[in-house]
């Protein structure tokens, strides 16, 4: 069997997905057997350089790089998978979503108590930054996403099962405590 | 101000279950409920600032914030958007220069939206200072508020004449119509007021008048249908200190109005009702809640219990039946749909918010103050003294097997003669829709929004609890209407507006079904968005009243019956699309930095 191909990055997320699955520590060993990396954080991949099986994506979309990175996994991979309650619902960064962008990028930029320096008060505009999107949007809202696995972050078994179970086409085992938290 | 709020918490002996009475009275004296009011309600009442809040924000027409001189509640009601409501709400912003929602600059104004008023017969209709106004016109409009700017008293303003029946008495004065145009076994004026307790009860056991009524096989015509007799046994079994009649008239499913019509010309049918089934059950409490936008009946209801108090139908001993004390205080409302589902009633009476409660415990067994309660609606109560002078061989001849009786609808929008029409059960909607002149018709909204918007197909159905349950409120929609902006939407709004909020099924998913919806309505919906939003309809069905597992119906009732005009605005040849759109979304913080938004590549 050839090795299938596997895909990730992390967008508006903290790299906590990425931890947890380095998490699943010596297995990893075992993946390799599994799995070849493409564009990844891990081998440091910038560019597709073929078609891949599985995208994991962290994190959800605040900002027009986002986007277009989503997008341009979506195009390069046959399955991909939310990872982590940032990809599924936005997360910690979606809580700015009640407040106007604009509010917020004042309050970051011209009046919060640690922009002393900013003395004329200016919010980053150069042309060269990717635009801030009006609310951080999960990755489903933005394109067709096939597999969701929560966690904050997902634990580094249920990552592991979920790789295997997608790459040998059996069935995964998912019991209750594993999908509902409390 | 002081003295006179102290003053109005004593006239209730500071009694907490009696908030909402405090509110009002509060409110009416000082305008609005300031913070120094709230502040003297929880040292009063012995409970926390935040208890009185939450009831203060809670229903529509409290407020803690200053309200105009003139208040102006125009309601959004669908047939309201249907006759025009736009132009009257234009008209009222340019003549008294305040943006819906909000108070004028100088004080005089306040403009506000509101869920149906039950005016739906006679739309676009206003409260304007607790007064009713009704088939409201741009012309009508600008009159009105000239005379109010000309300092005349609103009841003045009146120059439509009453609205004929009692709505001409001096304690009513409203321009409201009954617009009675079927009169069937209630609304027929064949029975003498209070025979049956003069007559009948004093020889006659409580379980022989629950015989009757069970026999009889009334149901509830509130809506839910649940047969009366098995709960008036279930009342007489439950063991409390006190039981209590509770006489549902919070009417607000948008589209009913037969309730308005009911107390109008039939309250004392209603009251007797309450007297007989509390000697049936054993209930020395009577209550009557009754919605704060039918608040011009008040006066006139109280002078019928007066009345009945005066000739012993009412208090001790009642009509000289040794032990048998009942009377009835009538509550009134703040504008709340939710209220009308009984816990959420029971609650309110208490003095909270209208918050539907778990259940079990049904009322039945802990209702009002943890009494055994009883909870029926308007038009049963007053079916119950014909069905005991006629008897109950009577009342089962009218209608079909399963639900015997007649139904009085509310039948209103795209149709000639819109009004009342009492009607048997199991007349098919065909015979209905001739009745009340509706020609060209695309859709009929049968039971209000939480019930089912039904097309042509299904005319040659039949209004029953076997067929087409409703509590009778009909809407027609004729075939120049939009169903989907026009109506759907506006049922979808109502929704999200009137869920109380404690299930988060109700609180949410209503919303998120409106993103989808809206999304169809964009022409960005593709296939799956249909199928999403019936599964996503299904989660709704956890919540804990009825309110919240019927707020997907207008959407799901569509899609069953009108499939169609959602797959017209679907995109073409497009499998998966979220709808997400950069340009837009981008918009926002661009203006707020300064930036042009550069969009190539994406």
């Amino acid at each position: 069997m050839s090795k299938k191909i596997i895909a990730t990055a992390s967008l508006a997320g903290c790299f906590g997905c990425h931890m947890s699955i380095l998490d699943i520590d010596e297995r990893i060993l075992d993946l390799v057997e599994l799995v070849e990396f493409n564009k990844s954080p891990v081998d440091d991949i910038k560019k597709f350089t073929k078609r891949v099986d599985v995208g994991i994506i962290e994190g959800g979309c605040c900002n027009s790089e986002n986007v277009e990175n989503l997008k341009y996994f979506r195009e390069n991979c046959d399955v991909l998978i939310s990872l982590g309650e940032c990809a599924i619902m936005g997360g910690l960064p979606a809580l700015r979503n009640g407040i106007p962008i604009k509010e917020c990028l004042e309050e970051a930029y011209c009046d919060g108590p640690t922009v002393g320096l900013n003395t004329e008060k200016i919010i980053p505009n150069d042309p060269e930054l990717p635009m801030i999107l009006d609310k951080v949007y999960p990755c489903h809202e933005v394109v067709k996403v096939d597999y969701y696995l929560p966690g904050c972050p997902p634990r580094a078994d249920l990552i592991w099962d979920a790789l295997v179970a997608l790459l040998t086409g059996s069935e995964m085992d998912l019991p209750y405590e594993v999908i509902k938290f409390d | 101000m002081k003295e006179k709020i102290l003053e109005i918490i004593s006239n209730y002996n500071k009694d907490k279950t009696r908030l909402m009475d405090i509110l009002h009275d509060i409110q009416s004296v000082a305008g609005y409920v300031d913070d120094e009011s709230i502040e003297l309600l929880h040292q009063e009442l012995g409970i926390s600032t935040s208890q009185v809040r939450e009831v203060i924000s809670f229903y529509h027409f409290y407020s803690n914030e200053p309200l105009g001189k003139v208040n102006i509640y125009l309601n959004d009601s669908v047939t309201a958007e249907m006759h025009g409501r736009e132009a009257i709400l234009e008209t009222f912003e340019k003549e008294c220069n305040v943006k819906e929602g909000s108070v004028s600059e100088d004080g005089e104004f306040g403009l506000f939206h509101t869920s149906c008023i039950g005016m739906n017969d006679q739309e676009p209709a206003a409260i304007i200072n607790g007064k009713m106004f009704t088939r409201l016109t741009p012309y009508r409009v600008k009159e009105i508020v000239k005379d109010l700017k000309g300092g005349k008293d609103i009841k003045e303003l009146i120059y439509e004449g009453d609205g004929g029946g009692r709505n001409a008495l001096p304690e009513i004065h409203s321009m409201v119509c009954n617009n009675i145009r079927r009169r069937g076994a209630l609304l027929t004026h064949d029975y003498t007021p209070f025979e049956v307790t003069k007559t009948v009860l004093s020889n006659t056991s409580p379980d022989e008048i629950i015989d009757v009524v069970e026999t009889s096989n009334i149901r509830g015509r509130g809506g839910a249908g649940f047969p009366t007799g098995m709960k008036w046994k279930f009342g007489r079994k439950a063991k409390g200190d006190h039981h209590v009649i509770i006489c549902n008239a919070d009417e607000g499913e948008p589209g009913t109005f037969k309730d308005r019509v009911i107390l109008t010309e039939f309250p004392e049918l209603v009251f007797e009702g309450m007297v007989i089934g509390a000697y049936a059950v054993g209930a020395d409490i009577g209550l009557l809640y009754l919605r704060y936008e039918y608040k011009y009946l008040l006066n006139y209801l109280n002078k019928v219990l007066d009345d009945m108090r005066s000739n012993n139908l009412l208090g001790k001993n009642i009509n000289g039946i040794d032990g048998f004390n009942f009377d009835i205080r009538i509550q009134l409302g703040a504008g709340a749909y939710i209220c009308g589902e009984e816990s959420a009633l029971i609650e309110s009476l208490e003095g909270k918010r209208g918050e539907p409660r778990d259940k079990p415990p049904f009322p039945v067994e802990k209702g009002y103050l943890n009494y055994p309660t009883v909870v029926n609606n308007v038009e049963t109560l007053a079916l119950i003294p014909k069905i005991l002078t006629k008897g109950s061989d009577w009342f089962l001849s009218l209608g079909n097997k399963a639900s015997s009786g007649t139904k009085i609808l509310s039948i209103s929008g795209d149709c000639n003669y819109p009004g009342i029409y009492e009607v048997e059960w199991g007349t098919s909607i065909k015979d209905i829709l001739d009745m009340c002149g509706a020609l060209d018709v695309q859709a009929i909204q049968v039971a209000g929004p939480s019930g089912a918007l039904i097309g042509e197909k299904d005319f040659g159905r039949t209004i029953s609890y076997t067929d087409l349950p409703t509590g009778g409120s009909m809407i027609v929609f004729g075939k120049e209407r939009n169903i989907l902006t026009d109506v759907v939407m506006n049922f979808i709004n109502f929704f999200i507006e009137e869920s109380c909020g404690s299930c988060s099924t109700c609180r949410n998913m209503t919303t998120v079904l409106k993103e989808r919806f809206t999304k169809i309505l964009d022409g960005k919906g593709v296939p799956s968005d249909i199928d999403d939003l019936l599964n996503w309809s299904e989660l709704l069905k956890v919540s804990r009243c009825g309110l919240g597992q019927t707020a997907a119906n207008p959407i799901t009732s569509s899609i069953t019956n009108f499939r169609h005009l959602y797959e017209n605005l679907l995109q073409k040849n497009v499998e998966f699309d979220t709808g997400f759109d950069l340009e837009e979304s981008v918009k926002a913080s661009c203006a707020a930095v300064g930036r042009q938004p550069i969009l190539h590549n994406m």
